[in-house]
């Protein structure tokens, strides 16, 4: 058979994002992708630990106490990108109504909430040595708790609704008007200048951090990348085998 | 022709709103019991009931706005009427912003008349009551607005109330953030009052343009 070489990339891009709408396409698609996830995740983070506490050095002013940025800013990165994902899966759900989308939707808003938690929490630890107190009510980390709240409110949409289908519009739709906030997350370090640092690794004019904490640091944050990846499709996984389960209770039930 | 069908609509929801359970004067109610458990919390000092007068009296509005948004579309939904205006050849959104309007005027206002004697009995001065007044006659309309989202999204939904209050809050903290900004920086003299109120104009400005099209899309989502 020739290959049609004549459609456009982002059309063939779409074609195979649409063909994972079958879900039993995307159950095959997600038992060769998740061992492979979930070991390169494992790798990658035992990697990052070693080297976070047996070869990154001591900060000069924070001491060993600085080894909790090697947790804590992979969460906090990762807590904005799954917010981003889950908007992406809101458009899927609203706009091309995507089968998969929904869930998609609903197996990262726990995963996300799960993150932005590490992220508060270790931030809290690394605080309190710090700046001599667990938590202040500076911009960075307002805006953090509010995404936080965001992630709440959305999984109680999942658990207050009966209706999944109509769940994964209204959480879409909520979704959508809490992107705003990610943007005042991103900027909220220079817009307010408070207690939380600046960015140091994404910024104009290159990285100011060291490469020797550098490194450790875009390892753990490539392996927990992988993690939520592994998480987000056994999630999905789930999401999909339960519906078949209720659909299959149903259909016996019903004789 | 638009504007009649519009102004139809709105007079239609504010006689619903006026006549049907207790109408302002509840909200009203509600605004005046929850500045009268402040000094019982706080305790009756006026000095410092006068230093968190304005935060005080923003909580009380943004609670008792929330009280009655619940039923912007339930109403509307249960006796069939909201199948009628997703019929309309109008669009959705501006239907929904003139709701809004016609909500605010019965709902919303009537705090922002009572807002400056209640001021007085937390002791605020003078000016700071004009600027608690004037904030939270910007304000209070995004408010609404952003209501409008939450009460969309939880059409249908059994005690869709308190659902709606936990997705809507954290939208408001910005629009309280700069609401009592305003009111304390013009305690604190007269120089810098217009920056967070200019800020406060922009995203009362900004939620009347976001706040539409969702609460739309959200209603003609959740009604099929």
């Amino acid at each position: 058979m020739m290959k049609d070489v004549s459609v456009a990339l982002p059309v063939r891009m779409w074609r195979v994002v649409t063909g994972y709408a079958n879900p039993t396409r995307f159950l095959g698609l997600c038992d060769v992708l998740v061992p492979w996830c979930a070991s390169l995740s494992a790798l990658l983070i035992a990697l990052g630990l070693y080297l976070t506490f047996f070869v990154a050095p001591a900060d000069y002013q924070q001491g060993e106490s600085v080894r909790i940025m090697y947790l804590h800013v992979p969460a906090a990165w990762l807590s904005l990108m799954i917010y981003a994902v889950m908007a992406v899966s809101a458009l899927g759900t609203l706009v091309w109504r995507h089968p998969l989308a929904d869930a998609a939707q609903k197996a990262a808003a726990p995963l996300g909430a799960a993150f932005t938690f590490v992220c508060l929490a270790t931030g809290s630890l690394w605080g309190k040595p710090m700046w001599g107190t667990w938590w202040v009510w500076d911009a960075r980390l307002t805006s953090v708790l509010v995404l936080f709240l965001l992630y709440l409110g959305l999984i109680a949409i999942w658990h207050t609704l009966e209706d999944q289908a109509q769940a994964a519009k209204a959480a879409g739709v909520m979704t959508l008007v809490g992107v705003i906030n990610l943007p005042i997350i991103k900027f909220s370090v220079e817009w307010w200048n408070t207690l939380h640092q600046p960015a140091s690794v994404f910024r104009m004019g290159g990285p100011t951090i060291y490469a020797s904490m550098l490194w450790p640091l875009l390892i753990m944050a490539v392996g927990a990348s992988f993690l939520f990846v592994t998480l987000h499709l056994m999630s999905i996984r789930n999401e999909i085998l339960r519906r078949r389960v209720a659909r299959m209770a149903l259909m016996m039930a019903q004789g | 022709m638009m504007t009649e069908q519009l102004a139809a609509l709105f007079l239609r929801d504010w006689r619903l709103a006026q006549r049907l359970g207790g109408g302002a004067s509840l909200g009203v109610m509600f605004f005046l019991i929850l500045v009268t458990m402040i000094p019982f919390a706080v305790g009756p000092d006026q000095l410092i009931l006068a230093r968190i007068g304005a935060a005080v009296l923003w909580i009380a509005a943004l609670l008792a706005g929330l009280l009655g948004l619940d039923r912007l579309f339930q109403l509307d939904q249960d006796d069939g009427s909201l199948d009628l205006l997703r019929l309309c050849d109008l669009p959705l959104e501006i239907m929904i912003l003139t709701k809004c309007a016609a909500h605010w005027c019965a709902t919303g206002l009537p705090l922002v008349v009572s807002a400056p004697i209640f001021g007085l009995m937390l002791g605020l001065e003078p000016q700071q009551i004009f600027a608690v007044t004037l904030s939270l006659f910007v304000g209070t309309p995004a408010l609404t607005a952003l209501g409008a989202i939450g009460a969309a999204v939880t059409l249908g939904v059994r005690r869709g109330g308190l659902l709606m209050a936990v997705l809507i809050l954290p939208f408001t903290i910005p629009i309280l953030i700069f609401g009592v900004s305003t009111s304390t920086a013009l305690a604190d003299g007269m120089m810098a009052v217009h920056i967070p109120l200019t800020i406060l104009c922009g995203l009362s400005l900004l939620s009347f343009v976001v706040a539409p099209f969702a609460a739309a899309a959200a209603v003609r989502h959740m009604g099929e």
